[in-house]
């Protein structure tokens, strides 16, 4: 019984994702207007059948902008969480192999990066380099890289004493054969675990900084700057801002589950 | 116990001192320099490099990061490139409503986590356990920003009940003040609400699992007793640490919903103060937030260590 709802979890948050990332690859064939296409005769519309989600203050479909805004989101969220990802495995890994005096030089580095409140340090680093999608992504990728520097370390912590890493180096392997293969496939479970969990984070931070005008620029239609617009005219119509969050929301809930239900699967000790 | 107060206190100036390190350097990439700000397109060079040197922006750079550094030790932090008054004051003002902001939610969600947590546990797997689960689950992964949306939508535009923009103090007008601080408190509130109930049911879940709880049952206690004065006391040790940390996000990191409600704390400060360029504001404002996250994350350890005395950190 357990093993089922586990199973839900991922099957469910996995689903979740997967229509993300469709809608991000083939924005095309699920959109039914063109997103940026200006109709003065329906503006701030409800829902209907022509428009799915309403329509905004200009009249443009929101669903068709929901649907091709998943791929700033995504495009965004992945490349900042996948350069967190392997920049925080390497520090975490080198930090747990080298032990004593560099571990807790790194990992007190690492405390210092996650004392920043991650909004005001991602406003800061985009002040610094200017606005774009360079800035948000290596924003939200300084943000991220501390934890997957924690986990990485951890788990390597867990296994670095185990019998298979000894035999190993009985057997006369080098250092980084060893880390790449028996270390690395290892310790990515609860890597894998952290990037899914990050992935709906990353997505948050995303919307928060383009809510706050700090995204990418305009015409690239952003959940978080569509949330900003929609704001102003909910007095008239909610629906410019509903869909954006509606979108918003299912996605971080389809990477929680998809992590949590990954989490309770690697770890059977933990049943709950 | 006293070594590891020493040793986190000195790690707390470290996370200091190298904040205040990338605070400054972050800021100072920034194109245009306090001198360009200030005077905008109008200044003709020669006035810049006058203005340049009356704000000692031609000194080294190690030596304006010293002079600033040194001055958050005497009452001149500065002032604002926009308004020309004292960062000091700016920065100083605007800790109070953040402080409310932030208490204000952290009573809401404990009080909501805790209570359906338990309630959550004590019914484990049962229909309303699922739900209040599931519940949680979306809770947890609203952005608070959008929820902040929706209950301006709800509570100030459909039903006009409370006001969605404003700040009242707590100890001036307490009756505008609970109105004002509702809707933000609440938005921040209801995601860590979830997180909190979903601690506080696992951490309860695997102290009734202990076996000192079966010695209590065994002995004929009464469920109650066992969970409210057994369990729930244990349990809740691990609870307070999230509720900690949570604290200090709140005081640091409700940039976005303070902005929604332009409620005058350092979150939004430090976007206004981003925004527009206001460096010296900006920079107070992230190294005081930032400092403030560190040393309430060291209180949390440290109550961490006194309240369980199975903690032995060194």
């Amino acid at each position: 019984m357990k093993f089922i709802v586990k199973e839900k979890a991922v099957g469910f948050g996995g689903a979740i994702v997967l229509g993300i990332v469709l809608m991000a690859l083939f924005p095309q064939a699920i959109a039914v207007a063109d997103p940026n296409r200006i109709d003065v005769s329906v503006l701030l519309a409800g829902p209907s059948l022509a428009h799915p989600l309403g329509t905004d203050e200009l009249g443009r479909d929101v669903w068709s902008r929901v649907v091709v805004g998943a791929r700033v989101s995504l495009i965004v969220a992945l490349a900042a969480v996948g350069s967190a990802l392997v920049a925080g495995s390497i520090i975490g890994v080198v930090a747990a192999w080298a032990s004593g005096r560099v571990d807790n030089l790194i990992m007190r580095l690492m405390d210092l990066a996650i004392a920043f409140p991650s909004i005001l340090l991602a406003m800061m680093i985009i002040a610094a380099l200017g606005l774009g999608a360079r800035s948000v992504i290596i924003a939200i990728a300084l943000v991220n890289t501390p934890g997957f520097a924690r986990i990485a370390r951890a788990a390597v912590l867990g296994i670095k004493g185990e019998l298979y890493i000894e035999a190993a180096r009985a057997l006369g392997a080098h250092e980084s054969w060893i880390i790449t293969h028996h270390v690395l496939p290892n310790i990515l479970p609860p890597l894998m675990v952290g990037f899914s969990v990050s992935m709906g984070f990353a997505i948050i931070v995303e919307a928060s900084l383009s809510f706050l005008g700090l995204g990418l620029p305009p015409p690239h239609p952003a959940w978080g700057s569509m949330l900003f617009k929609g704001k102003d005219f909910m007095e008239i119509s909610p629906w410019g801002m509903i869909g954006p969050g509606l979108a918003l929301t299912l996605t971080v809930v389809g990477f929680n589950l998809l992590g949590d239900g990954m989490r309770d699967l690697f770890d059977p000790t933990d049943r709950r | 116990m006293k070594r590891y107060i020493l040793s986190r206190i000195l790690t707390l100036a470290l996370v200091a001192f190298g904040v205040s390190v990338l605070v400054f350097i972050s800021l100072r990439m920034v194109p245009g320099d306090a001198a360009t700000v200030l005077l905008e397109k109008h200044g003709d060079p020669e006035q810049l490099e006058i203005l340049r040197h009356q704000l000692g922006l031609d000194e080294p750079q190690a030596v304006q990061f010293l002079h600033w550094l040194a001055s958050f030790g005497t009452p001149d932090w500065g002032r604002s490139l926009r308004t020309n008054a004292p960062v000091r004051e700016v920065v100083l003002g605007r800790i109070l409503p953040t402080v409310q902001l932030a208490v204000a939610a952290m009573i809401v969600s404990a009080a909501v986590g805790i209570s359906l947590g338990v309630f959550s546990a004590t019914r484990r797997n049962s229909w309303i356990d699922y739900v209040a689960r599931s519940v949680s689950f979306v809770a947890l992964s609203v952005p608070s920003f959008w929820l902040a949306i929706l209950l301006v939508l709800f509570f100030s535009v459909r039903l006009r009940l409370l006001p969605s923009i404003g700040f009242a103090a707590a100890w001036e007008d307490p009756w505008q003040s609970l109105k004002l601080t509702a809707l933000p408190a609440l938005a921040l509130a209801i995601p860590q609400a979830a997180v909190i109930m979903r601690f506080t049911r696992s951490a309860l879940l695997e102290v009734l699992g202990q076996d000192y709880i079966r010695t209590a049952r065994a002995k004929g206690l009464r469920e109650r007793k066992v969970v409210y004065r057994h369990a729930l006391k244990n349990a809740l040790i691990s609870v307070i640490t999230i509720v900690g940390i949570q604290m200090g996000f709140l005081l640091g990191g409700a940039v976005v919903v303070e902005t929604i409600f332009q409620w005058p704390g350092l979150g939004y400060g430090a976007f206004q103060a981003l925004r527009s360029r206001d460096y010296p504001v900006a920079q107070g404002i992230v190294l005081f937030t930032t400092f403030f996250f560190a040393l309430v994350t060291l209180l949390v350890d440290i109550g961490y260590a006194l309240i369980d005395p199975r903690i032995r950190y060194d």
